[in-house]
């Protein structure tokens, strides 16, 4: 088992953790309560919103995107700097979206935001925005909503695509090398498109809400939440995951799996289940580590340094800490 | 059918509809500044005339999702799972919710998003829909809207207010249109919404074992009794003056015509004569009972039932006694959703008799009380 390292606070004051992760190589954990914690030099705690509601890393890795209930969006450094990039009285932000050249995409009702430099645009959709998501290359933004994703290109006039698919989608993302659009769905079910031609890909048999993808190492593998293991569907060949059983991978019993974040150099993926449980498994043959064990509460957030080394995690009773590899994370 | 799930560490939801006009801004501004101890977390469609600064009201754009499961009358309110979900990270600042529905809305994807949605489910339960009906204007809206008709159809509680702008007679009538829509929901006549807020909130109305431990009476009620207005003159005074509240253990000093009041005043079985405004109603109900039934055609029955004349069916609630089952049996529906659990034992001084209530439109008695029978046991 390798070394755990606990965030030295009170899970209470922290609460349910939403990210945890690394910001300018240096440990960060937001709590819903709008506390961020900052691990650089020192220990820092800045209460970043009234409200924290989403939070993702900038594209760079060296600031932490935030949203919360106050209708602010900000950006947080790994020393505490904090630049409010907008705010919207009385709206609850709860989307938010890292772009390229540090843009900033959210989302409140049926209006989406994209922060550039010093550009603002918006987009309003037909029907509540549900996920944002910019593709790898070029400004184009991903937007979730009921009966499909709107695909917007922000900086030219071209109008936008659309992939239909009956249904609420609730999330995008878009695949590492942009090829693929895969949606979250409110059944339990993701769907996918492959933009050159359009053709749909349905992934279904979750017997949960698939609340956390993760794309693995060049984009070869997407890891997925929502089942009692990480249900890894293949997406190396030409045709994706079309016609392949995914790999179930980290299956403990019964337990869901509730958050994956694939390794940023191996093809491994760290698993957190509903019991506060984390693992690694390497993808292609099953193998498995166990990383920590059961806490008080479901993993809820999972995310691994640049290097691969060490693993943050946080859970929604507001356990957090970082567990240290050392070397690889499934020898032994 | 799924068991009822687990209700302790489940947030109660109160849903709150109502036409434009009926009350529910006034309702909802003493909630959020009475000092009643409790807090609330309010989500509505218009932050508009709450003229209260609470960090926990929450605006939303409804969002009516149909579930991908071919079946139009599954939907759930898109916006609500959000907003639950987010608050649910954050327990401790409120011990309930409010779910504010616009006038137009129609209640039953708001109730459904408890029921279909498991990350809601796990975290919250619904605890009643209360309806808000203007006295004065509510048979003119139910002649022009069905929303209206639905609304106090789904309704656990409904707050007839306005009292103070109707003739007596007038309100009797209205309250007997209420009581043939919905021959289950608690009465409240109200003026300027003033109720003891203890009366409708957090009182666990829509969980049915819950009414019915609390109001044994609950649905005894003969649908073949239609308590129209010629006959609600009379046993007005009669039957729901206070004394008759007190054995349940009521304090509050609104009229309160509850299905238990029904069974006192059986008429042999005829029928009311219906005036023409009655007959704007659309809603009807259908009481079944019966003995002991079998268990192997009861669940498919209802399966069945409720399969096919889904979409017209607001709500079910039954008692059940299966054979050789010493616990009575509890269930309750929308739509096409179902769900049902043992509930208790069944008393010794209790008769194991069964009892199914629908309301809905078009519903086809003949049908509903041929196949109920053959599932005797």
């Amino acid at each position: 088992m390798p070394s755990i390292a606990p965030l030295d606070t009170e899970p209470e004051s922290l609460g349910h953790v939403e990210w945890a992760g690394f910001v300018g190589g240096n440990p960060v954990f937001a709590g819903v309560s709008g506390a961020v914690h900052l691990l650089a030099d020192r220990h820092r705690v800045i209460e970043a919103h009234d409200g924290l509601l989403a939070a993702c890393p900038g594209i760079d890795g060296k600031v932490l995107l935030t949203s919360g209930e106050d209708g602010k969006v900000c950006a947080i450094d790994s020393t505490g700097g904090l630049a409010v990039l907008a705010e919207h009285k009385g709206k609850w932000i709860d989307r938010l979206a890292a772009g390229p050249g540090s843009a900033v995409g959210y989302a409140a009702g049926k209006t989406a935001t994209v922060l550039s430099g010093k550009d603002s645009k918006e987009i309003v959709s037909e029907r509540s925005i549900e996920g944002l998501a910019f593709a790898p290359k070029g400004m184009r933004l991903a937007i979730a909503r009921y009966n499909g994703v709107e695909l917007h290109w922000i900086n030219t006039a071209s109008p936008p695509q659309f992939l239909d698919w009956k249904g609420a989608h609730t999330g995008a993302v878009f695949s590492p090398d942009g090829r693929y659009v895969v949606s979250q769905m409110q059944e339990n079910a993701l769907h996918g498109w492959r933009l050159a031609d359009g053709r749909h890909m349905r992934m279904t048999g979750y017997p949960a809400k698939v609340h956390s993808v993760s794309w693995s190492v060049k984009g070869k593998w997407l890891a997925t939440s929502g089942a009692p293991a990480a249900i890894t569907w293949p997406f190396s060949g030409k045709d994706g995951p079309m016609g392949k059983a995914p790999k179930e991978l980290g299956s403990m019993g019964n337990l869901l799996v509730t958050k994956v974040a694939c390794h940023p150099q191996e093809e491994i993926v760290a698993i957190g289940y509903e019991d506060g449980m984390v693992a690694a498994v390497r993808i292609e043959d099953g193998k498995e580590a166990l990383l920590k064990r059961a806490g008080k509460g479901a993993i809820s957030a999972l995310n691994w340094d640049g290097q691969g080394r060490r693993l943050a995690f946080g859970s929604a009773a507001g356990e957090a800490g970082i567990i240290d590899l050392g070397g690889s994370p499934t020898d032994g | 059918m799924p068991e009822t799930a687990e209700t302790s560490q489940q947030i109660p939801v109160t849903v709150l509809t109502g036409y434009l006009g009926a009350g529910k801004t006034t309702l909802l501004n003493r909630i959020l500044s009475e000092d009643h101890g409790r807090k609330y977390a309010v989500i509505v469609n218009e932050f508009g005339e709450i003229g209260i600064d609470n960090d926990l009201i929450v605006e939303t754009d409804e969002e009516i999702y149909e579930m991908n499961n071919g079946c139009i009358c599954c939907t759930v309110r898109g916006d609500l799972i959000r907003v639950v979900q987010n608050l649910m990270k954050r327990p401790g600042r409120f011990d309930a919710v409010i779910v504010e529905t616009t006038g137009l809305a129609d209640p039953a994807p708001v109730a459904q998003t408890f029921f279909m949605d498991d990350d809601v489910r796990a975290k919250s339960r619904l605890d009643s829909v209360i309806a808000l009906a203007d006295a004065k204007h509510l048979l003119l809206r139910l002649k022009d809207s069905p929303e209206a008709e639905d609304q106090i159809a789904f309704a656990d509680i409904v707050l007839l207010n306005k009292t103070d702008l109707v003739e007596a007679d007038e309100l009797a009538h209205v309250e007997a249109v209420i009581r043939q829509i919905n021959p289950s929901a608690r009465i409240y006549r109200t003026s300027r919404a003033e109720v003891d807020l203890k009366e409708i909130l957090e009182q666990g109305r829509f969980d049915l074992a819950r009414a019915i431990e609390n109001d044994p009476q609950f649905l005894e009620f003969d649908d073949a009794h239609v308590c129209g207005p010629d006959c609600d003159h009379d046993h007005h005074h009669d039957h729901h003056g206070h004394d008759h509240h007190d054995h349940h253990g009521h304090h509050h000093h609104d009229h309160e015509c509850g299905p238990d009041c029904d069974h006192d005043h059986q008429h042999g079985g005829h029928h009311h004569g219906l005036d023409e405004k009655i007959h704007d109603t659309t809603i009807g109900t259908v009481s079944l009972s019966g003995g002991e039934l079998d268990p192997q055609k009861f669940f498919p029955w209802i399966q069945a039932i409720t399969q096919t004349d889904g979409p017209d069916i607001l709500r079910l609630k039954g008692i059940v006694a299966f054979r050789d089952d010493p616990e009575r049996y509890v269930v309750q529906g929308i739509h096409m959703i179902i769900e049902g659990d043992h509930q208790r034992p069944w008393k010794d001084d209790e008769q194991r008799r069964s009892r199914v209530v629908f309301i809905g439109r078009n519903l086809d008695r003949e049908k509903l009380e041929r196949t109920f029978a053959a599932c005797a046991a």
